[in-house]
């Protein structure tokens, strides 16, 4: 009996292996190795400097404004996305109005960026639309604003799939409620609809904010290098100059602020 | 709820699609453009498909996208419906959630942090940049997605079908072919495909672990874009989001179906 048991024990964990050595050598292994990379300099001698060299004013004003950036990216990807999500909830076929909202972040981002280097370029569709209006050719490619429009463009279907599950979960009734109790309709929305939408709202944010700190394809094709958030320096360090130890050091700040931004937007329901 | 949508709030709905898909009809529109740039509408012209179909080391780039997102899907669809049968299979919730925990890293994770850290990895490890870097890293993250559609299938089976089939003297390997992997397949195919478009999709990581000489679509459209403007772009977008559009369809059909036909749950 004690060895059957036994048996059935190794027996199941044998099947396991293959997803356990995963989580060991593409779960754990990486995030250790860029620990350890992070205490070498750049000739490869055992040192702090990396960690002196991120304390520089250089490298916290780089994180300041990558931080800056991310935050109004989801500011404004919130904006946009909570009403159309609420909206989307009162259509007929919502469902099907969801996909539709989901198709475009199928489409390869690299595809997306592409497209508006054309809108925004200097013969584009939007200068043609600024000089009929009588504003004339601006330069819109490579600035911040072309930033954080195609960033918000492009996270803006992951903020509202989210908001749109906790809308859609709520009990109408509790509207009813509000309403047969003598609520505003911005009441209601302040004191119902929004708290109990708000792990949809903080699960949103949290998966545009972390991306967006780490973007590091749209800096280069569409801001043309002028902002530099903490994932362009991470590449620029590690396929650039080739000094990984910075690179690696620079990740592991990302790293803990992944998991500090996390902690502050958990206690989700379900993953994803 | 059942108030209409008023017209302000229309228009806004519209507006938001306008701008969604503006980008997308704005490139296929302009893959028909004689005149070769994205401004200036010159006249109808397939040349640039044509262009795009001699082109033979693009559509090599494209066979190796698709034999990478095939296999990488598959793997990490047997690796993520072990785990996630590993998962189920734990007593203790504290050990449950240690695991997934482990499991859900990857999918937070952003792109560039696991780029950076699969390529010190690949290179520590003595494997090559290129074929097989690429392989394993996107099986490497697309297995927390596979784990997560799975899980909840086998969650809501209920226990009692595998005891009855126990005690009608099934045997273990029995259980999981006959009785667990139908009910979870649903979870599997979702897995899959979402494993699928993880794959098409990503670019952030392959461009940290490809080398010389091996390039996946993404990449390229990559190193293309930053060259500037060419019409072979559009062209090759177009299609894909055809592909992409059949894909959606495709998944959407299948979840539609499963949905109908579910049997045997909790629920």
């Amino acid at each position: 009996m004690m060895g059957k048991v036994m048996k059935n024990r190794i027996s199941r964990n044998i099947y396991f292996i293959p997803y356990v050595l995963w989580i060991s050598l593409f779960v754990i292994a990486p995030i250790l190795l860029i620990l350890y990379y992070s205490f070498f300099d750049i000739e490869g001698n055992l040192s702090l400097i990396n960690y002196q060299k991120f304390f520089t004013p250089v490298y916290l004003k780089m994180t300041l404004s990558s931080f800056w950036y991310a935050f109004l990216i989801t500011g404004i990807s919130l904006l946009v996305a909570y009403p159309t999500a609420y909206l989307l909830t009162k259509t007929k076929h919502k469902q099907l109005w969801l996909l539709l909202i989901i198709v475009p972040s199928w489409i390869n981002l690299l595809l997306k960026a592409y497209a508006f280097i054309g809108i925004f370029g200097t013969y584009g569709v939007a200068n043609g639309f600024l000089e009929a209006v009588g504003i004339g050719k601006q330069q819109i490619l490579f600035t911040d604003f072309s930033f954080i429009f195609v960033s918000v463009y492009i996270f803006i279907p992951f903020m509202i799939l989210p908001i749109f599950n906790a809308l859609d979960e709520m009990n109408p009734t509790l509207l009813d409620a509000a309403n047969d109790l003598g609520a505003s309709r911005w009441m209601t929305f302040r004191r119902v609809i929004f708290p109990l939408t708000l792990d949809g709202v903080k699960t949103g944010c949290q998966v545009v904010f972390i991306p967006a700190l780490s973007l590091f394809m749209l800096t280069r094709l569409i801001a043309g290098n002028r902002v530099i958030t903490l994932g362009t320096a991470i590449e620029q360090h590690f396929l650039v100059t080739q000094d990984w130890g910075m690179g690696s050091t620079i990740a592991v700040f990302l790293i803990i602020i992944m998991f500090l931004i996390m902690f502050v937007t958990g206690n989700r329901k379900q993953g994803v | 709820m059942g108030n209409k949508l008023s017209p302000i709030s229309k228009a806004f709905l519209v507006l938001i699609f306008l701008i969604l898909y503006a980008p997308i009809f704005f490139l296929v529109f302009y893959s028909f453009n004689s005149g070769g740039t994205m401004y200036d509408f010159k006249g109808f012209t397939m040349e640039w498909y044509k262009e795009l179909f001699q082109d033979t080391r693009l559509l090599i780039i494209v066979l190796n996208t698709l034999v990478i997102a095939l296999l990488s899907a598959l793997i990490a669809t047997i690796i993520g419906v072990i785990g996630a049968i590993g998962i189920r299979s734990f007593t203790s919730s504290k050990a449950k959630n240690t695991v997934l925990s482990l499991n859900n890293v990857l999918i937070v994770s952003p792109d560039v942090i696991i780029g950076a850290s699969f390529l010190i990895l690949f290179t520590m490890a003595g494997i090559k940049l290129g074929f097989y870097s690429v392989l394993l890293s996107h099986i490497a993250f697309s297995i927390p997605i596979v784990v997560l559609l799975v899980l909840p299938k086998l969650q809501e089976m209920s226990p009692t079908l595998i005891d009855a089939a126990r005690d009608l003297g099934a045997s273990r390997w029995d259980v999981l072919t006959k009785v667990i992997l139908p009910y979870i397949l649903p979870g599997i195919f979702a897995g899959f495909f979402m494993a699928l478009t993880y794959s098409l999709d990503d670019f952030a990581v392959t461009f940290f672990v490809t080398g010389n000489g091996f390039s996946t679509l993404s990449v390229e459209i990559y190193s293309l874009a930053r060259r500037g403007i060419s019409l072979n772009i559009n062209a090759l977008s177009t299609l894909l989001f055809v592909v992409t559009l059949l894909l959606v369809v495709v998944y959407y059909f299948i979840t539609q179906r499963v949905r109908q036909t579910g049997m045997g749950g909790k629920r």
